[in-house]
């Protein structure tokens, strides 16, 4: 797919319910601007993420996949992040080890009185992947639009 | 070949044992095939151990398990990892089971061999194994180093010592001679590219037989998510190339942590892709991860996804 002049990037943005969730309802109501191009996600918790969302998501056309969780630490359910930060990190090193470039993924903590570094976080991640352009290593080819 | 058959029937003459498991002959020397035996004449006529016995028997333990009796199983040193990794899971009941410890001295994989009309191999018989084989083919006889029709697995061994055994049959011949990560490396340091490429070419030949996921013995979930019928996965006939590659990460993420790098899911492919590829590379994120960690080898170790650490790598350290 050409990269053209009016091309916006998929994002996907998995965010849990308890701290990043509330830091981007916190960055709208604080009118902090973050980019259209970003799909919010609502999960219980960062460890509900299952591998198979982020690959899904790449599928049905997805340009890029970043999760947002309490910090470490701070986990509503105690210790739920530091499971998802485990799976993540070995699922987005397995994406890079199949083409799929590292810039595409992305985990950050983000609290619920983040709303500043919430987006920040999303507009740095945007123009990453704006930069990597469209993904087209996962896609399926029945999903094109 | 002869004391294993010698021992496994004066167990079973013992009412020791109510069943052995281990190989049975097929109609040429490489076909062999995991097998129960049930009396004696059996195990005579058709029970064999030669270097095409690469099959891993710790998986029919778990039907074997449920069963009333001893089964007997034999296991190869790197079986014994897999058999381990099961009682840690709770799929195997270890009281279930008498374990005799086989010698290996490598085994060997028949398209390695790969020579036109082969009638039989000499040299692949146990204990005989020698540092040459010989093919007997339609056009002549043919010979081969014994290391180059080797399996990957032995080339990259884990070691020869039984990490579980009732007692130890036969000797085994080191055969590590490469780096088990060397491969991995190797593509790590591809280019987005380039590495997309290799496993588009690789995962492209996948037919969705389900023969990795049948064969693995850390796939043994009584329900596979890749039989639901709610994903396309489940339909072969409807399979995007999407859903191939979506198989193969999904199902080594599944057993990851759990892998003990046994390499029977790239024995088995009947396409012959490197699957043992997407495991290793889980193994060696892990161990430079999270520290060294061997699936199968110490039952009382914290799995690496089942645990954390509060100062773990964060993932983005290091990312472009």
């Amino acid at each position: 797919m050409p990269v053209t002049e009016n091309w916006k990037p998929k994002i996907v943005a998995f965010c849990c319910n308890w701290c990043s969730y509330a830091g981007a309802d916190l960055a709208g109501s604080s009118r902090l601007a973050y980019p259209a191009d970003v799909k919010i996600i609502k999960v219980p918790c960062s460890c509900r993420v299952n591998p198979m969302f982020i690959l899904r998501a790449f599928e049905k056309g997805a340009d890029g996949v970043i999760m947002c969780g309490c910090h470490p630490g701070d986990c509503h359910y105690s210790t739920g992040n530091y499971y998802a930060r485990r799976r993540m990190t070995l699922l987005f090193s397995m994406l890079d080890y199949l083409g799929v470039e590292n810039g595409r993924t992305r985990v950050e903590w983000v609290s619920a009185a983040e709303g500043v570094k919430f987006s920040e976080t999303m507009n740095s991640f945007v123009e990453k992947v704006r930069s990597l352009g469209p993904s087209v290593r996962l896609g399926d080819l029945r999903c094109k639009n | 070949m002869q004391e294993l058959i010698h021992r496994a029937k004066s167990l079973l003459e013992s009412g020791e044992v109510v069943r052995v498991l281990g190989w049975r002959k097929g109609e040429n020397d490489w076909d062999v095939e995991p097998a129960f035996f049930a009396t004696t004449e059996d195990l005579e006529a058709n029970f064999i151990y030669n270097g095409f016995c690469g099959a891993n028997l710790s998986k029919y333990m778990i039907e074997a398990s449920k069963l009333d009796g001893k089964t007997l199983v034999f296991l190869k040193p790197c079986d014994s990892y897999s058999f381990n990794q099961l009682i840690k899971e709770h799929r195997i009941n270890r009281e279930k089971a008498y374990i005799i410890g086989v010698g290996c001295k490598g085994k060997l994989k028949i398209e390695n061999i790969d020579a036109e009309g082969i009638l039989s191999v000499d040299g692949a018989g146990y204990p005989d194994c020698s540092e040459t084989l010989t093919v007997h083919t339609l056009y002549g006889d043919k010979e081969i180093a014994y290391k180059d029709a080797m399996l990957e697995r032995c080339h990259v061994c884990k070691g020869k010592e039984h990490k579980i055994y009732d007692e130890l049959l036969g000797d085994s011949i080191d055969t590590c001679d490469a780096d088990r990560f060397a491969e991995i490396a190797k593509i790590e340091a591809m280019s987005p590219e380039e590495k997309f490429a290799f496993f588009q070419a690789e995962l492209s030949k996948c037919i969705r037989c389900n023969a990795c996921r049948n064969v693995c013995p850390a796939c043994s979930c009584r329900k596979c998510v890749f039989d639901s019928t709610k994903f396309d996965s489940a339909q072969k006939a409807n399979t995007t190339s999407f859903e191939e590659k979506m198989f193969h990460i999904i199902r080594a993420f599944h057993v990851a942590g759990r892998c003990t790098d046994c390499g029977e899911c790239s024995r088995v492919c009947p396409q012959g892709i490197p699957l043992h590829l997407f495991n290793r590379k889980f193994i060696k994120d892990i161990n430079s991860l999270y520290g060294e960690y061997q699936a199968g080898a110490d039952i009382d170790a914290a799995a690496p996804l089942t645990s954390f650490r509060a100062d773990d790598a964060e993932p983005g350290v290091g990312r472009g």
